[in-house]
């Protein structure tokens, strides 16, 4: 085990901090995030606004606040999803092997030819644009990732003594792939699990950028940007707030990722 | 190495058939019926029935998707609802003008990537390693479609240096053409060039471990000669492997981009289709990008071999 470095307290820190702000905002926010002030449009940041006002004069900072709710709980739901369909899928192929494994493997590679984003595209065809959807195509996403993960540790151990010893002492599979097993996972899946949350903060965005996500008037900061797009030039604090939030959120959990990487698996470090 | 593209040749295989499954299921899982959504409200019950008949849609289903691959297979992907033009053509010509930004922005993120992933590796630990280490991380944890925003707003915006909105193709103007791509491809490649250098930093530290590297140093060669000859050749198959699933992934996330620089690519036609409930585009750009995506991870895997000679051996 070794010491975790300074920037891993720094993506601790961040991603610590929005967790934070959006624990705050279910509870309170400096004003209604969807209160509309006509008289205060486009407000630059200062006063009783820190962050400015938007096209309706909604407050900025309330937006923000909201947003990193809606984001980090659609982002913790998706992920969520993903491993406990990633993992009971894992488990399965990498336990089973022969043909059960090449038949979900096959239809793995299939959703894993989708990309991320367009799978998520693809069904919020089927079922609509809300914030339900959303963490369903998200979760079916980036599901294929996490079966990758388990299927390859449960195969490189499942030769082991200790699982073999499992059988021997007269354990059933489904026990000893859940005693043995599936603890050996939680290492791996964390360091995926930590960073796929930073891409899945990044899809969600992407998709509410597009008009695909969480419908306004919600606020998410993925449709706060793509609403900021025809005022960038008069009013450029609508586009950088909410982007740099995303960023800063990225950052932390990419941070806390690698710091997590490295502090599990000590071979990668330097 | 024959065996090994066979083998990697049949495996591709069940990926593409199930991804034509998918699509399929996919789009018959939209709701509402596609007879009606063609014909619009105001169609009489015979002529539902007859496009029914004439589209197979009254036969078993496993019938149907036999009706339909074959369709697909002889590149008739049917015509667009919106404006009746056949998808086959309008997806490829769309296809191209995405592919030509990623290919040129993957490229470029590459020659980037390369070189400061060994380099940061190389002196790993030192200020310039801890540099180039912040840089790209940052870099990955900026979202494209921000970044090519604040571009926009500055050098399009602020500075008037490059057109902000709309699209002229390379074939009628070719400085007009590359004015318009010049900000979409600088914004991916940063992007991109994050997460490549992170790649090669790391596969280049682990091979820098390796005995043969303390050999080719020992037996007295230049600091140069060992990164160039000993060094980059080995550790580049896992960067190489990435750059596939980069290419794949941005063919599906370029839409994002696409809407910020208004180019009209496969991604915003895409997203375009989706609104207006255009379903056979919508059935067309889905094939066609998880099509590309398996060949592209195909070819690079086919290509692995010719820099890593273990692979094929095993």
């Amino acid at each position: 085990m070794r010491r975790v470095g300074a920037s891993g307290w720094i993506g601790l820190a961040l991603v610590g901090a929005f967790v934070a702000m959006a624990l705050v905002a279910l509870a309170w926010t400096p004003a209604d995030p969807l209160a509309l002030n006509l008289r205060a449009r486009f407000r630059a940041p200062g006063g009783a606004f820190p962050l400015g006002t938007d096209e309706f004069g909604r407050d900025v900072l309330s937006r923000v606040m909201a947003g990193a709710a809606t984001s980090l709980w659609i982002a913790a739901a998706s992920v969520a999803l993903a491993l406990v369909m990633g993992v009971a899928v894992g488990l399965v192929a990498g336990f089973a092997r022969g043909l059960v494994d090449r038949l979900l493997m096959v239809a793995n590679d299939a959703l894993l030819a989708f990309p991320g984003i367009l799978l998520a595209l693809a069904v919020m065809v089927v079922v609509g644009a809300s914030p339900g959807s959303l963490i369903l195509a998200l979760g079916l996403a980036y599901a294929p990732s996490v079966v990758r993960v388990v299927r390859g540790v449960v195969l490189s151990l499942r030769e082991r003594e200790f699982v073999e010893a499992s059988f021997v002492v007269g354990n059933g599979p489904v026990y000893t792939v859940l005693r043995h097993l599936l603890p050996n996972c939680v290492a791996p899946i964390a360091v995926l699990a930590t960073s796929m949350l930073g891409f899945v903060v990044l899809s969600e965005s992407a998709l509410s950028f597009l008009g695909l996500g969480v419908p306004p008037p919600a606020p998410t900061w993925g449709n706060m940007l793509s609403a900021a797009r025809p005022h960038l030039l008069s009013a450029p604090w609508l586009g950088l707030v909410p982007g740099t939030c995303i960023a800063l959120t990225l950052l932390g959990f990419n941070l806390l990722g690698d710091a997590l990487r490295d502090w599990l698996d000590p071979r990668m470090g330097r | 190495m024959i065996g090994y593209v066979l083998r990697r040749l049949l495996w591709a295989l069940p990926t593409l058939v199930l991804v034509g499954v998918a699509v399929f299921v996919l789009v018959r899982l939209i709701p509402g019926d596609p007879v009606q959504v063609m014909l619009g409200d105001a169609a009489s019950p015979e002529q539902v029935a007859d496009m029914r008949a004439a589209y197979g849609l009254d036969r078993p289903i496993a019938v149907q998707f036999w009706l339909w691959a074959e369709r697909i297979v002889d590149g008739d992907l049917g015509r667009a609802l919106t404006n009746g033009q056949p998808v086959a053509a309008l997806v490829w010509e769309r296809f191209l003008t995405s592919a030509g930004i990623v290919l040129s922005a993957v490229a470029l993120a590459v020659a980037i990537a390369v070189p400061a992933g060994t380099f940061a590796a190389w002196r790993q630990g030192s200020l310039a390693d801890l540099a180039v280490v912040a840089g790209a991380t940052l870099l990955l944890s900026i979202p494209s479609f921000w970044l090519g925003l604040m571009l926009l707003l500055v050098f399009g915006l602020q500075l008037a240096w490059l057109p902000v909105v709309g699209y002229v193709t390379l074939s009628e103007d070719l400085w007009a053409g590359l004015s318009f791509l010049v900000l979409p491809v600088i914004t991916l490649t940063l992007t991109e060039a994050g997460v490549l250098t992170r790649m090669a930093r790391s596969s280049a530290i682990e091979v820098m471990r390796l005995d043969y590297v303390t050999h080719a140093r020992a037996k007295g060669l230049p600091e140069a000669r060992v990164l160039a000859r000993h060094v980059l050749p080995n550790a580049f198959g896992p960067t190489w492997t990435l750059v596939g699933l980069v290419l794949g992934n941005l063919l599906g996330g370029i839409a994002v981009l696409e809407t910020v620089f208004t180019i009209p690519g496969l991604g915003r036609l895409l997203v375009d289709a989706i609104f207006n409930r255009d379903y056979p585009v919508i059935q067309g750009c889905l094939l066609l990008t998880a099509g590309i995506y398996v060949v592209v991870n195909l070819v690079v895997d086919l290509c692995y071999p010719l820099f890593d000679p273990r692979v094929s051996a095993q």
